[in-house]
Formats: structure tokens, C-alpha cells, sequence
């Protein structure tokens, strides 16, 4: 049986109708079509499917839709802004952040949690946040890189 | 990975979920992050999941001279509370930190991984390190449980059917105190080999609790290496039941060294 489920995704009100067992994931994929949270390892362990509920990152193959009734969700699709990317978005670019890219939304909505609450991390911190986000490419040294640059973009200042 | 089809509903109250939870198949969920994963192996297959998560049983709260933890209060909620920063209950947010990931410690609630009991958890040795009770709450009324008394076995608990975590509490060690936690994790799962929680008292005493090698976590005895040499250690194929007894005299002595030394800082 379907029940209704009502988010705000990137700023918008949608309303869909899922079976109870459908995962955020999928109610995100496939009932609204923003296909950027990716599904890799589908056992909660990569990371590729994160996204933001109420500003805070989450594994959205490790929720039930229905549990993020009401809440805001930012997708991948919704940094950028006007044509211009999200400086997390630049950094990535700028700093060989990426390579296949499978990772990299992910990726980027943890960088985007973790700087909304420490906007200037050690490396240490920066890597620690990222123990839930596989990357198979870069090894993550240009991963961290690129969070440490976009940090210092959106504070405004030069990088250390 | 797919759960198998479930029905679902959100408790307003505590007596709407003792109402939801009279059905025999149901599971409670609070944040989903151990309950979501087994659904999607099919190892749990409940007929409805009860969402508790709308519950006000958030947040950390210094009452004379126990702290309140509610049981919804997530991870990250822990690490960021001031009221834990002090050398006596410095265990908590150091286990804290080594729990899941980011995403994981956003949505992972205390009282949902003490209710899922899993063998390996860290925070069970901490808290009962830290002697807490249980406040648990069913149709009947309301009972209070020491921790140790609540863990009965891996993946096992005295919770009934209908009944809830209302509260963790955990009394403030005297001043002079101090709590450390070491594990030496599984590098893929980060679920801990052998797991130490230490609570040095100003008088020299400790209390010690070990989890993630045996069928649940437990509190030692004065004499440690008796204990260990007593209870009957697991062993898999990541790590033998000898391996593990080692890897656990060894974080109950760091465990120990540690809680000792912020002792100090707090005399």
C-alpha cells in the first residue's frame, strides 16, 4: 500500500506516494528523477547516496522515506547556483578532487556539513569526517585538498 | 537492497507507540542506522516499524548529581554537548568519536544502538564503566535497571515488547574522577576487536568495562586479568578468541592509563 510523503527538496515542496519500505534513495531517484545521490554499495558503507536533511548529512540508502516526513533535503543538484558552482563544487574541480566522479556528490554534502560547522578543519578533522565516503580513484589526498581550499574560499580568506 | 514489505507508522506519544508496539511483529525505530541495514538483508523482517524519532526524548541534562541523556539524542548531539566536557565523563565523546561515520553519527541515537545491543558497540562499555541505569517505561509503568542487568546477550536485552528506553542515567563520578575509552577497531567496519571503557576514581579505584569479545559487553572484576582469563572470549575469522583476550588486556591497561592520568587533571 502507498502512503503519502510530503519533503521540501532543494527549497521545493513535493508531494509523492511510496510503499513504507521504499528508501530515501529511491523515493529521491526514482519518485522525483534527481538521480545525482548515487547508489554504490547499497549496504550503507560508501556514501555515494548522501544528502542533507535539515542541513546534516545522511546516508539516504540507510533511511526509510517515510522517516524523513516534513524534512528539507538538499541534493547535489541544488549547489550550484545561477550557472556558477558551489565553491565546494570549483575546489573539487580545482584541485583534481575527482576523477571518475561516481563519489563526488557524496562527497561534496559531507564537505558541505562538515565546513557549515567547522569552516576552517585540520586535515585530521577533514579526514576523519570522511570515514563514511568511499573514493576508489583519487587515494583522497586531492579530496582533502579540495576541502581545505573551499574552506578558506567561503571564509573569505587565503588557504593555509 | 530492498526491505521487505512493512507497514509504517509514527508514535505521537509514548502511549500511541505502547499502543503500535502491541503488535507482535513490530520493531521500533528511532534513527534506523542498525535496524535500516538488517531490513535490507531481510535478517529482520518486522510487519511495522514504529518510528519513535517525534518523542521528546532528546537531549543532556545535568540534574543534581546525575546526568540525563534521553535516548533519541543522536551522536553528533553528543559530541557537541558541554556538559560532557569534563575529565570524569571525557569517555563519552571520545567514544563518540570513533562511532560509524558523520552520516551514521548524524542520525544514530544512544538509546537505539543500547536497545539493538550489539556485541561489538563501544558505548555499552562506557556507560557501564560509568555505572548507569536504565528508565524504562511499558504499559505496565516504569522500571529503573542497571545497564549490566539490561544486556542479557548478543543482540539481546531485558526490554519487553512494549516497552521503551525513557532515560539514560548515569551518576556524576566524584570530583577527582576521570573516564577514558580505547578500541582497536576492525579497519573495514570500525566495529571494535576489543573495546576498554575506564573509570579512575580520586581514591585510586577504577571500574572497567570490556566490549567486542564476548557475547556482550561487561564489567570486570577488581582483578582484571582474572576476569578475562574467566569469561568465555569469541573468536571469528578476523580474529582469533586468544588474539582477542590480548587485545583486551591491552585496552583495559591503555583504557585504565589513560582514565588514571585525567584523573589528575580534575584533583
Amino acid at each position: 500500500m502507498l502512503e503519502p510523503l510530503k519533503l521540501v527538496v532543494n527549497g521545493e515542496r513535493r508531494s509523492l506516494d511510496v510503499e513504507p519500505r521504499t528508501l530515501l534513495v529511491h523515493a529521491i531517484r526514482d519518485g522525483l528523477g534527481l538521480t545525482g545521490a548515487h547508489i554504490g554499495c547499497d549496504t550503507s558503507q560508501c556514501g555515494a547516496c548522501t544528502v542533507l536533511l535539515d542541513g546534516r548529512a545522511v546516508k539516504s540508502c540507510n533511511l526509510l522515506a517515510l522517516q524523513a516526513e516534513g524534512a528539507k533535503i538538499t541534493t547535489i543538484e541544488s549547489l550550484a547556483s545561477g550557472g556558477e558552482l558551489h565553491p565546494i563544487q570549483r575546489s573539487f574541480v580545482e584541485n583534481h578532487g575527482l576523477q571518475c566522479g561516481f563519489c563526488t556528490p557524496g562527497l561534496i554534502l559531507t564537505a558541505a556539513d562538515l565546513l557549515s560547522r567547522d569552516p576552517d578543519p585540520s586535515d585530521e578533522t577533514i579526514r576523519h569526517s570522511l570515514r563514511g565516503n568511499l573514493c576508489r580513484c583519487t587515494g583522497y589526498q586531492t579530496i582533502v585538498e579540495s576541502i581545505r581550499a573551499a574552506g578558506a574560499e567561503m571564509r573569505g580568506g587565503v588557504g593555509r | 537492497m530492498i526491505p521487505a514489505p512493512v507497514r509504517y507508522a509514527r508514535a505521537t506519544t509514548l502511549e500511541h507507540a505502547f499502543e503500535l508496539l502491541a503488535e507482535p511483529d513490530s520493531k521500533v525505530i528511532a534513527g534506523g542506522q542498525s535496524l535500516i541495514p538488517v531490513m535490507k538483508l531481510r535478517i529482520a523482517r518486522p510487519s511495522l516499524v514504529v518510528d519513535i524519532s517525534q518523542l521528546e526524548l532528546r537531549g543532556i541534562d545535568v540534574r543534581g548529581d546525575k546526568l540525563h541523556v534521553g535516548p533519541l539524542t543522536t551522536w553528533d548531539e553528543l559530541l557537541e554537548a558541554r556538559e560532557l566536557e569534563r575529565p570524569a565523563l571525557a569517555a563519552i565523546a571520545e567514544c563518540v568519536r570513533g562511532i560509524g561515520d558523520l552520516q551514521v553519527r548524524n542520525r544514530g541515537t544512544v538509546g537505539g544502538s543500547l536497545a539493538h545491543a550489539d556485541p561489538a558497540s563501544d558505548m555499552p562499555a562506557v556507560l557501564l564503566a560509568l555505572g548507569a541505569t536504565l528508565q524504562l517505561r511499558s504499559p505496565e509503568g516504569e522500571r529503573d535497571l542497571r545497564l549490566a542487568d539490561f544486556l542479557s546477550g548478543p543482540f539481546t536485552t531485558a526490554l519487553s515488547a512494549q516497552e521503551l528506553i525513557t532515560r539514560i542515567v548515569v551518576p556524576l563520578p566524584a570530583p577527582g574522577s576521570g573516564s577514558a575509552y580505547v578500541s582497536v577497531e576492525h579497519p573495514a567496519s570500525g566495529f571494535a576487536l576489543a573495546g576498554a571503557a575506564a573509570l579512575a576514581g580520586p581514591n585510586g579505584s577504577f571500574r572497567v568495562a570490556v566490549t567486542g569479545v564476548a557475547a556482550q559487553p561487561f564489567l570486570l572484576d577488581q582483578d582484571p586479568e582474572t576476569t578475562l582469563e574467566r569469561v568465555e572470549i569469541f573468536g571469528d575469522r578476523f580474529a582469533s578468541a586468544d588474539y582477542r583476550r590480548e587485545l583486551a588486556s591491552v585496552v583495559v591497561r591503555r583504557a585504565r592509563e589513560s582514565a588514571a592520568a585525567r584523573a589528575k587533571e580534575d584533583a
